[in-house]
């Protein structure tokens, strides 16, 4: 099945700045589209695409998996941070058509309402939001953090190359591609610390 | 962003020969810096080359006892190679101390050596810019220039060249391999990669059109001292205003000055990675920081309102060079 062909058309707010799709149809002739197949939440996905979709334009406007928020569009606030392949990176910029074969967890893959991943258990106890937009990328760069950590990948603030010391600093540095602009910068440390010292 | 058509390369050559026969065509890698400029139509290429599956992301060790990284390994992977973190630390500390950790995760080697500048003209389309439309005008010389370049400038361009990697990597003597649409293939020292914006700041490397980086090499490890200092607005996530890669051999050296010898490449500061011999020199016949910064910053053009970062390449020079007579920093 093409996710695709059961798009439902959106209608456009009057005055809402055009969604990335609106402004690619208004400019130069589309090339043609491309079929693509990725595991998105463990499930098999296929897509026909125009090459210019980002990978988060197809999560959310595709597969309708809104769960990772489009801030900035430009990698610099890392509300669409997504894990590919268990690797943490800014869905914004890349192409879909790019990730072939690949396997993309999203915040609705990690955990659900009523089972939450550890991690999301733990924003909700620590009160790690205000207004919620950056959350989920807040969450699955954090999920990536401790992995990162465990497999002994440095940091600018690493100290020793060899052997990173646990603490808020590498936290705060690890997590300075999310931008929270409620500043609810304690209370996501204080939930990523809960996390670790739990999986420790 | 403008339409494209899109093919993933099979090989090396063949993405060589598919960007070469299209004027109009880019290669793509972890695209981090690419579709963010295509999205504002600064580049608007008809034809996108994914060269992410050639096997090209592994780091060897070479005949002469170097390493040859592949020109697809990720700024995450390249930083945490235990061969990188024990014999180049100081490439390590360059890498974590640029972008994020999302972005690190997709850049690659050869990318990040191509990024462009983060100049607030080249980005903004409204703006003249020799870089991103030859002949329109400089908008930065004159304008908000705070942190562009102040070495190696042009009265055509004062953009920098954002990258930490390519410091360290200048710092260490890396040597960029390449190959053509005909296979041929070619070894550019780091130092003659970049250029410097004269009359044609649209140019940036030697690489002719279609040119793939296959790699990156680095010599035998060079031992010493290695320290990566990077001084910018926001402890985390922002491009330097000055930074300086430092391999230093402590010692008593010719004079006593506490150094035996010293590589040392400054970043910030120009459109390439900077590095001065002479400064070497100085340092080595046992003069001090000062006399070293001097030689750095011959020439140097600042702007009003970038002068500050004379002053502030000297100290943080002076802070890398006590920090490594005292053998603080990674010692190889």
């Amino acid at each position: 099945m093409i996710d695709d062909a059961h798009a439902a058309p959106r209608r456009q707010a009057p005055g809402s700045a055009m969604t990335s799709e609106a402004s690619m149809a208004a400019g130069s002739a589309a090339a043609p589209r491309l079929d693509l197949r990725l595991t998105v939440n463990g499930k098999e996905r296929s897509l026909r695409l125009d090459p210019r979709v980002t990978l988060l334009d197809a999560l959310r406007e595709h597969l309708r998996l809104t769960g990772s928020k489009k801030g900035c569009d430009h990698g610099q606030c890392g509300a669409c941070t997504v894990l590919v392949n268990g690797r943490r990176i800014n869905a914004c910029l890349t192409l879909a058509v790019m990730h072939e074969g690949d396997s993309v967890t999203t915040i609705e893959g990690l955990g659900t309402p009523e089972a939450l991943h550890p991690m999301q258990a733990a924003f909700v106890r620590h009160d790690g939001f205000q207004c919620g937009y950056c959350t989920p990328g807040q969450i699955c760069s954090s999920v990536a953090v401790l992995e990162e950590i465990r497999a002994g990948i440095p940091s600018h603030v690493t100290e020793d190359l060899e052997r990173i010391e646990f603490g808020e600093a590498e936290l705060r540095e690890r997590m300075s591609g999310n931008i929270c602009r409620c500043a609810a910068y304690p209370n996501i440390i204080e939930a990523i610390r809960e996390v670790q010292e739990q999986g420790a | 962003m403008r339409a494209f058509t899109y093919e993933r390369a099979e090989s090396p050559a063949a993405a060589a020969a598919a960007v070469a026969r299209n004027p109009e065509a880019r290669f793509i890698a972890g695209g981090t810096n690419l579709l963010d400029l295509m999205k504002l139509e600064i580049e608007a290429p008809r034809h996108l080359v994914d060269v992410n599956r050639l096997g090209l992301d592994r780091i060897e060790e070479t005949p002469e006892g170097g390493l040859r990284i592949g020109a697809l390994v990720r700024n995450t992977d390249l930083a945490a190679d235990p061969r990188v973190r024990r014999d180049y630390a100081v490439l390590s500390r360059a890498l974590v101390a640029g972008a994020s950790g999302q972005l690190r995760n997709k850049a690659t080697t050869a990318g990040n050596l191509l990024q462009r500048t983060r100049c607030p003209y080249f980005y903004d389309p409204a703006m003249p810019c020799n870089k991103r439309r030859p002949g329109s005008g400089c908008g930065a010389i004159g304008g908000f220039s705070r942190n562009l370049g102040i070495l190696g400038t042009s009265e055509h361009c004062i953009a920098t060249h954002p990258s930490d990697m390519a410091v360290a990597m200048r710092a260490l003597d890396a040597v960029v391999e390449t190959i053509d649409a005909e296979g041929a293939a070619r070894r550019i020292p780091i130092a003659d990669f970049h250029t410097l914006p004269g009359d044609t700041p649209e140019i940036e490397t030697v690489l002719r059109h279609g040119e793939f980086i296959t790699a990156v090499t680095l010599p035998p490890p060079a031992g010493g001292i290695h320290l990566y200092r990077k001084v910018r607005d926001r402890a985390s996530y922002a491009f330097a205003s000055v930074s300086v890669a430092a391999v230093v051999h402590p010692g008593q050296g010719a004079s006593g000055g506490g150094i035996a010898s010293a590589r040392l490449a400054f970043g910030g500061v120009a459109h390439k990675p900077w590095r001065v011999a002479e400064a070497e020199d100085r340092l080595a016949d046992g003069g001090d920081a000062e006399a070293a910064a001097e030689a750095v910053l011959r020439g140097a053009r600042p702007t009003g309102q970038n002068a500050y970062k004379l002053p502030l390449l000297r100290r943080t020079l002076a802070g890398v060079l006590a920090q490594a007579r005292q053998g603080r920093g990674e010692d190889r």
